[in-house]
């Protein structure tokens, strides 16, 4: 590998950790000091490598670097503040040595309480998540601001306000204390969770970048996991979650880029790997006696990575959304709720169900009824398939609806 | 420690047996009383008040207006607790002021499960 | 009541998942409340306290959900759905005072 791929790659990977672990020595306050002085640590790397050799090892040179900057800077302050002591004025730089601790259990650390620091309730879920793929997991802006299929400019300004009222809030770059980690764990949770969607579910079309989105939503909760303090059943349950999910990410996209339906999935793209791993969580989300969201999703993951479509699968699915909507309901969740009682109980009697839900802002609804009505009235459910639609955002989506129409005789579609 | 609902009976029928304004606010006032008392030991989980009008629903789904209304005494209201024992949940509903009035009643029931949340 | 085989209860429990998640997914459902031990204690004026439920009828009461609806009517529409009358029960709506 030239300079040239070796420094993107350790960007994405050391920037967060040389951030976390001075924005944690010199501040939350003085972050964007440490995100200067990591950006400038990859442009000595570029200017240095560039000309001459890599180093044996680059991340020890990035750190050296990183530390070098890091003193430097602590040693103007001191001077500038006035505060430094007589006798050490002619200090080397020496002083600070020991102070910019680049182990990896202090990087590891500080990255979680980063976590905590920026997965803060007084900002926005938006802002959490823009602050995380920036901080947390190295993106570059314009990446940021593709997956939010927003402009640069604008994911600046959110970022940079986002920033500012975490040191109003005076947030401080720790552990939360025990009493209410739980409390704090769980909004952490909902960001990567969150964050885990956004990649999956997104409306932009580039496959990589989502993809990316995918794995750091899962290496963030693998930190998390690995954590004794933060490792909990929820955490669990929402990693498993995770890796079920992601088992399908090569199935579910053909070469075209457009989605295939569950359905019509391939079975053998499906990841067993990451299945398997899906299942080990699973059982380490078991510990305690708590019933979250997360540990309902998985379980509803989980059964969607069995292949065979036996009536037990649908069944323990229906069951599932059953329970999720009792603890907390969302469109999606009813709606997918009902397409598993159409599957366990059949479709009469889903029918009956779906007219009841009224989600009449969502062309997964409309969707869903044309599904229902498939077979059974397909003069009808060509009519909701059109008004899904038109009311779709992407045109993948259109697109595969479009393909459930032309299945229909010609005369069963509407004019 | 398990909870105990608690099923607060009284007469909301009979015209005679309903309180005046002035004693409502009094009985309310114990009311709140008692509940602050059992959340102040961190046994309180939730409260509900119902109204006194009510349909009934029997195996002909045909529904009928009124509370239940075999007996006088009706449903007003119910509150779940967390407490250690059943002994300790009566306790608790003991002194429930609505026993102040003749003929009224608090049963103890144990939920059977809680094992969710959000 | 008879006993009931394994199967039967499974199934009831079934009806009442899909009763229960029926409302839940047209979000009406507040709590799903609580199912209750069959036995318990009764405390009456002047602290006498009975074992077992309330017995002046015979009907007890087995649980209770709360939902939300802008009518008596749509309450008790969500309540017709209840899979108790099958084993003969029965099920009263009330509205919720607010305190």
């Amino acid at each position: 590998m030239d300079h040239q791929e070796i420094i993107p790659n350790l960007f994405r990977t050391e920037y967060r950790k040389i951030v976390s672990v001075l924005s944690k020595r010199f501040g939350f306050e003085q972050i964007e000091i440490a995100e200067d002085i990591a950006s400038e640590t990859f442009l000595t790397a570029a200017q240095t490598w560039g000309l001459g050799r890599i180093p044996e090892n680059p991340t020890a040179w990035l750190y050296h670097v990183a530390k070098n900057k890091a003193k430097n800077h602590l040693q103007r302050n001191a001077l500038f503040e006035g505060k430094i002591a007589p006798e050490i004025k002619s200090a080397t730089s020496d002083l600070y040595d020991g102070d910019i601790d680049l182990s990896p259990e202090n990087i590891n650390d500080s990255q979680l309480q980063m976590m905590f620091a920026i997965c803060h309730p007084s900002i926005s879920q938006e802002a959490q998540i823009g602050l995380s793929l920036r901080i947390l997991c190295g993106f570059g802006i314009e990446e940021i601001a593709a997956a939010f299929l927003s402009n640069k400019e604008t994911i600046n300004k959110r970022l940079f306000r986002a920033k500012e009222k975490l040191r109003e809030e005076r947030i401080e770059i720790a552990f939360p204390e025990p009493a209410k980690i739980e409390e704090r764990l769980s909004t952490v949770l909902t960001t990567i969770y969150l964050l885990f969607n956004e990649g999956y579910y997104s409306v932009s079309q580039n496959k990589t970048l989502r993809k990316d989105l995918c794995l750091e939503a899962m290496r963030l909760c693998v930190m998390l996991v690995e954590n004794k303090s933060t490792g909990t059943p929820q955490a669990n349950a929402l990693l498993s979650l995770m890796c079920f999910h992601s088992s399908r990410f090569e199935a579910r996209e053909d070469k075209n880029g457009e989605l295939v339906l569950y359905d019509e999935q391939d079975t053998n793209l499906w990841n067993a790997d990451l299945i398997s791993k899906g299942g080990y969580f699973l059982n380490c989300a078991a510990r305690g006696d708590q019933l979250s969201r997360y540990h309902l999703e998985a379980a509803i993951a989980y059964w969607h990575t069995q292949k065979a479509d036996a009536k037990e699968k649908w069944e323990n699915i229906l069951q599932l959304y059953n329970r999720l909507l009792q603890i907390e309901y969302s469109p999606i969740a009813a709606l997918n709720r009902t397409y598993a009682l159409s599957r366990a109980n059949g479709k009469e009697e889903a029918i009956v169900e779906a007219e009841k839900l009224k989600l009449e802002d969502h062309h997964f609804y409309f969707a869903l009824l044309g599904e229902l009505y498939t077979d059974i009235d397909n003069q009808k459910a060509a009519q909701f398939f059109e008004r899904a639609i038109s009311m779709a955002r992407t045109q993948g989506d259109k697109q595969t609806l479009q393909r459930k129409i032309d299945k229909f005789r010609p005369a069963d579609i509407p004019d | 420690m398990d909870q105990y609902l608690l099923l607060m009976r009284l007469d909301i029928i009979t015209k005679e047996a309903q309180p005046s304004p002035e004693q409502l606010q009094v009985y309310m006032k114990q009311y709140h009383e008692w509940v602050a008392g059992i959340a102040a030991e961190n046994k309180f989980v939730s409260g509900t008040a119902l109204s006194t009008e009510g349909r009934v629903l029997q195996s002909d789904k045909v529904p009928i207006d009124g509370p239940f209304a075999e007996i006088k005494e009706s449903i007003a209201g119910f509150i779940t607790i967390r407490a250690e024992s059943f002994d300790d949940a009566a306790k608790i509903g003991a002194d429930c002021p609505i026993l102040n009035g003749e003929g009224n009643s608090v049963e103890v029931r144990k939920i059977t499960s809680v094992n969710e949340n959000g | 009541m008879a006993a009931r085989t394994e199967e039967e209860i499974h199934a009831t429990g079934k009806k009442w998942m899909d009763w229960m998640g029926g409302i839940a997914a047209q979000n009406k459902l507040v709590s799903k409340g609580n199912r209750l031990f069959p036995n318990g204690k009764v405390v009456k004026p002047g602290n006498v306290v009975t074992d077992g439920p309330y017995t002046e009828i015979k009907e007890t009461i087995g649980g209770y959900s709360i939902i939300k609806s802008d009518s008596y009517e749509e309450a008790v529409d969500l309540a017709k759905g209840c899979p108790i009358y099958v084993i003969g029960g029965n099920v009263e709506v009330r509205e919720i005072n607010e305190m």
